[in-house]
This record gives C-alpha cells, structure tokens and sequence, in this order.
C-alpha cells in the first residue's frame, strides 16, 4: 500500500488555511469524488477535504467493491449507469490503473418468486438504460461452470438475471486517485483531522470546528459514512440513518479462474474472485445498529455455509481474512443526495452496502450541485426531503448486499 | 461481533434469535403533529453510545426484552 502511493501517486500535504470555499467532511470515496469533480469540472478548487483517520479507511477502503447498475428502479438505474460509465473512463481520465475489471454479474433465482424479480429486473434494466437479460440454467452454467446447479438439493439454480457490465475495482487505489487528481488542481487534504462541530451564523453553516482548530467555509458538504448521524445533529438535521455493521471475508488462493460475479437472492451472499487470485464473499448487515468494527464467528460460519451451498469447491479452501466496516443504511435501501434545509449545509449519505459503486456518479453530481446551487435531476429523486414528501424509493431487492 | 442478549425469560441467547425492534424518541423540540409523525416514521436517533431497544425473541419466548446496549461495543450494560 505504501509502495503505491510513496512511488506512484503524488500526494502533496499542506498546512490548514483559515478559510475554504467548500469544506467536505470525510475522505471517504465519496468525499474524494466530489473534491475531485468540483476541481476537473468546475474549476472550484479552494476545497478542503478533512478526514479523521487516513483517507479510505472508511468503508471506501473495506468493501467488496462490486460495480453494477442492475438495480429494481428507475431513477437507481440511471444514476447507478451513470457511475458504470464513469468507472470504465476513471482509468484513462486520471491515467492511474485502478484494476477495473469488467467480469458480468450473475443474480440467481432459486424459486418462482426469484424467476419473476430477476425477471422484472432485466426489464426496468433495458428499459432505463442498464444491459441486463434473463438467462436460464444452460447460460448460467457456460458463463460460471462452477456453480453447483442443483443448490446442494436444496436451492437449485432455476435461472437468473446476467449483467455484463458487472465490474470490480482495486478500492484504496480508486480513493488514491481521486485524491491525487483533486491535489494535483490545489484541493486540499488533512488527515487525521477530526470534525467535532460546525459553526454557524444564525441558521447558515459557515465553517467547521475540528480538533486542531476551526476552519471557514462557504458550504461544508457531509461525506462521513456511518458516522454521519453525530455530524447532521451538529447541524440540527434529523436523519432517517442507522448504522449497521457489514462484515465480509476473503479465502486463499483458489488455483482456477472465476469470471463473474456472482450473487444469490435467495441465499443472500455474493463472490467474486480479486486480482490475486482469492475468492472474496459477503452477505448481509449485522441486525443490531452498532458503531462496533469488531467481526464475529456467527457471520463467518453462516455466510461460508450458504456461499458453500452453490459454490461446493469453497470447500478446500481456507479463510485468511474477515474484517468489517460500519454502514450508513438508509430505510428504503436508497441513498441520500443534496441539501438538508440547512443553508450551507449538504449531505451525501444513506450508502449502506451499496455506495461504492456510487462514488463517480455520487461525486460528479454533488460537485454540480455545489458548484451551481442547483440540485441536478439525475439526483432529484434521491433528496432527504423525499420521506416528508412520502416519495421514498424502496429497493431493497437490489441493494441489500452490495 | 457474537452477542447474547439476556432474556428474563430463557436466560442468554445469541441476538440470531431475536428481531430488532426500534423505540421511536421523537424529540421533544418538535412540535407540529406532521413532523412527529413524519419523525416517528422516519427518522433515527442512531446514538453512538447507549440506547435502549427491544428485541423480540423469535426463536425463543415470543416475547419483547427491553435492554441497555452500548453501540460503540456492543456491551449489554445495566441501564443507560
Ligand atoms: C464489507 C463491505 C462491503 C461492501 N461492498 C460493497 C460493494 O461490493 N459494492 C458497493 O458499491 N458498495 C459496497 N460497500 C459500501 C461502500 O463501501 C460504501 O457505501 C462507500 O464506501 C461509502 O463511501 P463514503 O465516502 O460515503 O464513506 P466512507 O468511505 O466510510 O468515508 C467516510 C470517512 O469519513 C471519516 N469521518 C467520519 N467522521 C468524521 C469526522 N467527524 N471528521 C472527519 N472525518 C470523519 C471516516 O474516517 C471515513 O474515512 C461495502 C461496504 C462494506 C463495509
Ligand atoms: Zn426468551
């Protein structure tokens, strides 16, 4: 990790100014993306970024890292095609290889009730621009030979949906570019620099208190994954978040290729193989709200127990590493994009499981709307006033896990 | 992290076999019936710290345990 950023990435560190035109909270991929896209499309580069820890070792640093814009509604296709498409010219934009690998993503049905919502799936997909089509139990198979058709007799495979543009990326190398990219046009960025008030004059947020001193700002963008709650309150904004662990774990060396990616409705896992050649697999949240990195056994056995089902060579493999990250779940498994009510006061958040895959798009989008004011429409929908306005987007079926 | 909650009536149990149960606090500050109810629905206070939640007992009892739970550990403590 070190080599890479030390002989590859320049990342040049700088004393804090007094002031900034925009201050994002969390260096986070969301954090960095915006950053970025404010000073490549904007010109806007008087911006700090302040994170607490190092940047990326939030969830941009711990997740499966799974990219997809096969989701179950309109507005999430687009906006997630959106992040697809930007993903596949991150490499040559800010020439840093991130290892994006396009690999086709697999989502099996094992009963009616799946059939008919991979189904419905692969239609809201075409329809709203995402590549996705049905495929049945002879496709599947030619496409991942190792899937075990009949589910260890109990969840057979009946068919599912494939999306070729299914895609991974290397996850700390996607922040370092970003953060390189937004360096290299002036931005700022301050480790170990913990935010732990906003100041305000009369209902307007006008800078940041943090543990070194405060700083001002035009407007302060909230970009702290699951810590978000405590950064809204000090704005006085209620959110509909908790924060929910998400574990995940990787095996050794598994000695034949795995194309795709794969995931299960049914059985609620998904695995893909990385660049080193492990099998890396993840499932649900942890049902208690907790800020607590700690992983348990109970995750390891029952998620390597269903992954096991469909995948039976897991078997002769080892677990080398299991490790979590805490997430910021919003109620309707949508995220939460834009103004707060709070004048100089925006937010992106509700990323749960899902926001890696979102941190191009999420990051361009929220630089348009900071640079212009003006909420951009491809975000529109995702706004935190959506649940006083009861147009809340549930999906759950599409990013409960990843 | 492997948690058991103390159940009154089946003693500890892992929390596999339990559901969670949110206890809505709407903040006293709001006023307006709308935004409560909107609140209520809605919104999390999500403490980093100790809260008080039920958990229904599935797989056990079929009863609500109400408890301490500090969220930064996941410690099961006495009261909040
Ligand atoms: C195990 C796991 C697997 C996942 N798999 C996938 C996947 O396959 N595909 C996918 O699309 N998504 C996945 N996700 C979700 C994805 O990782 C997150 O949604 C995404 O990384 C969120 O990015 P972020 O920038 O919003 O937050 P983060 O990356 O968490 O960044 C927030 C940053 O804010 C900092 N911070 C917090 N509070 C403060 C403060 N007060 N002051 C300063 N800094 C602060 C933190 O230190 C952190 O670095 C997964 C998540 C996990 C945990
Ligand atoms: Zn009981």
């Amino acid at each position: 990790m070190n080599e890479f950023i030390e002989q590859k990435v320049q990342l040049q560190w700088h004393e804090p100014k007094a002031n900034y035109d925009v201050v994002i909270v969390g260096g986070g991929g969301h954090g960095l993306a915006t950053a970025y896209f404010l000073a490549t499309r904007h010109g806007i580069t008087n911006v700090a970024v302040l994170e607490r820890k190092y940047i990326g070792g939030g969830n941009s640093g711990r997740n499966t890292t799974v990219i997809r814009a096969n989701y179950g509604i309109p507005e999430a296709v687009r906006f997630y095609q959106r992040s697809v498409e930007l993903y596949q010219t991150l490499e040559a934009e800010t020439e840093r290889w991130i290892m994006h690998k396009q690999k086709g993503l697999l989502w099996l049905a094992h009963n009616e009730a799946g059939i008919r919502a991979e189904r419905a799936r692969a239609e809201v997909n075409t329809a709203f621009g995402a590549k996705t089509e049905y495929v049945g139990p002879k496709e599947i198979q030619e496409i991942a030979p190792q899937i075990d058709m009949m589910g260890g007799g109990v969840w057979p495979v009946l068919g599912g949906s494939y999306h070729p543009e299914g895609a991974t990326a290397r996850h700390d190398r996607v922040n370092w570019a970003l953060a390189e990219g937004a360096m290299r046009r002036g931005v700022h960025i301050h480790q170990r620099t913990t935010v732990i008030g906003l100041r305000k004059e009369g209902d307007r947020v006008v800078g940041v208190m943090t543990d070194k001193g405060p700083i001002g700002a035009g407007v302060v963008l909230s970009a702290v994954g699951g810590h978000v709650t405590n950064l809204a309150n000090m704005a006085g904004v209620r959110l509909p978040i908790r924060t929910h662990p998400l574990q995940a774990f990787v095996t050794n060396h598994y000695a034949r290729q795995f194309d795709p990616i794969v995931a299960s409705m049914g059985l609620l896992f998904y695995a893909s193989q990385t660049a080193r050649g492990e099998m890396l697999i993840g499932a649900e949240i942890d049902r208690q709200p907790s800020y607590s990195y700690r992983s348990g056994h109970h995750f390891l056995q029952s998620c390597a127990f269903r992954a096991m089902t469909l995948l039976p060579f897991l078997r002769n493999l080892r677990i080398l590493r299991q490790w979590t990250g805490v997430c910021d779940m919003s109620p309707d498994y949508s995220p939460i994009m834009g103004q707060t009510g709070v004048d100089g006061f925006y937010i992106t958040t509700g990323w749960g499981t899902w926001g890696f895959k979102a941190i191009p798009a999420g990051g361009e989008q929220m630089a348009q709307l900071i640079a212009t004011g003006e909420t951009p429409a491809l975000i529109a929908p995702f706004g935190l006033d959506r649940f006083a306005r009861d147009r809340t987007l549930a999906d759950r079926g599409s990013a409960g896990t990843h | 992290m492997n948690i058991n909650i103390p159940c009154p009536h089946c003693g500890p149990r892992p929390i596999q076999e339990f559901m969670y149960g949110e206890i809505p606090s709407v903040p006293d500050e709001i006023t307006d019936p709308d935004a409560r109810d909107l609140d209520r629905a809605f919104m999390r206070t999500n403490p980093e710290g100790v809260q008080l939640e039920a958990w229904f007992h599935t797989y056990g009892c079929r009863r609500w345990v109400r408890i301490h739970r500090d969220t930064r550990t996941d410690e099961i403590v006495e009261r909040g």
